[in-house]
């Protein structure tokens, strides 16, 4: 499937990301799935910890983070994130999809929530979302689940 | 071993198979081991606590593993060994998490370490309270299996109406 690529509104510069994912597997694919909509891999980190490191030297504009993961956890890591940076835009990406897991990513300041295995259509869609006032084509609210 | 645990497990292999290897799965042989697990080759583990403990082992020989990666890799065939250990671990994550956000829905709540490549010939023996059920997955890149040990921890032990298997 072809993506129309994601770019910032402001430079016309591709929308960068930060991959978090203690899973080289994972962070592979997920960039993969980014480079198909046009993203730029901006870092990529494997702990919680080293995110916030990258996330303070490359500020990018979208950060993926997965939840199970040693030393600082995903969700903790976001919140810690989100207080250092409250611009910061956090999409969680994780297998672990309870409810209760969901509304706490929420709380401390994730922005979204998609579920593992990524659909790339679910993905693409809710990056246009979180970053709706951000790019060229963002999507609305009732086409993101 | 209860059916209300594993069930969750075997859903979740099942669907997570599907999407991620293109292909329906089938479930070939279920058995139940008592004695000491012996990995088949490439072996991921994830070890659960909380209302439940125990540990699920996702295990495949290397060929299958190998196939498997490169598959998931958008057909690299030259997937290093540490990208096809990965890949089983992300899939053993993948099931595992799915399974848990079942239960975890259901109101059983636990906590899933990340998965750890399981290279110990032997794994978690069985015993009268955690007997590993050992499931095989027919898919078109090899056969995968799934072991499962756990049980609930004492503090749920009590609580009535739980289905034996």
């Amino acid at each position: 499937m072809q993506y129309d690529s994601l770019v910032r509104t402001d430079n016309g510069q591709p929308v960068r990301c930060l991959i978090v994912d203690d899973s080289i597997f994972a962070r592979k694919n997920l960039a993969k799935l980014l480079q198909s909509f046009g993203c730029a891999v901006a870092g990529e980190a494997s702990d919680g910890c080293a995110a916030l490191e990258q996330y303070d030297r490359l500020l990018p504009d979208l950060v993926l983070m997965d939840i199970t993961m040693p030393q600082l956890e995903g969700i903790e890591a976001a919140e810690r994130l989100v207080r250092h940076h409250p611009d910061a835009r956090v999409v969680m990406v994780s297998s672990v999809g309870c409810q209760e897991n969901i509304i706490a990513a929420l709380q401390r300041g994730a922005r979204h929530f998609v579920h593992k295995p990524v659909k790339p259509e679910v993905l693409y869609e809710v990056i246009r979302y979180v970053l709706a006032d951000a790019i060229a084509s963002p999507v609305t609210p009732e086409h993101v689940q | 071993m209860k059916m209300e645990l594993i069930q969750p497990f075997i859903n979740s292999a099942d669907a997570v198979l599907a999407q991620s290897l293109g292909s329906d799965t089938q479930i070939g042989d279920v058995s139940m081991e008592e004695e000491v697990y012996r990995r088949k080759g490439v072996a991921a583990m994830v070890t659960i606590s909380g209302d439940i403990e125990g540990r699920v082992i996702f295990d495949m020989d290397s060929a299958t593993a190998a196939r498997v990666a490169a598959y998931l890799a958008g057909g690299d065939a030259e997937g290093s060994s540490e990208l096809v250990s990965e890949t089983v671990c992300e899939l053993a994550n993948m099931v595992v998490g799915s399974a848990v956000t079942s239960l975890n829905d259901q109101g059983v709540h636990f906590k899933i370490s990340p998965p750890e490549l399981h290279t110990a010939e032997q794994g978690l023996g069985g015993t009268e309270d955690t007997e590993a059920l050992v499931m095989c997955f027919h898919t078109r890149n090899g056969d995968l299996y799934m072991n499962i040990a756990m049980r609930y921890n004492r503090r749920r032990r009590s609580e009535p109406s739980l289905l034996q298997v």
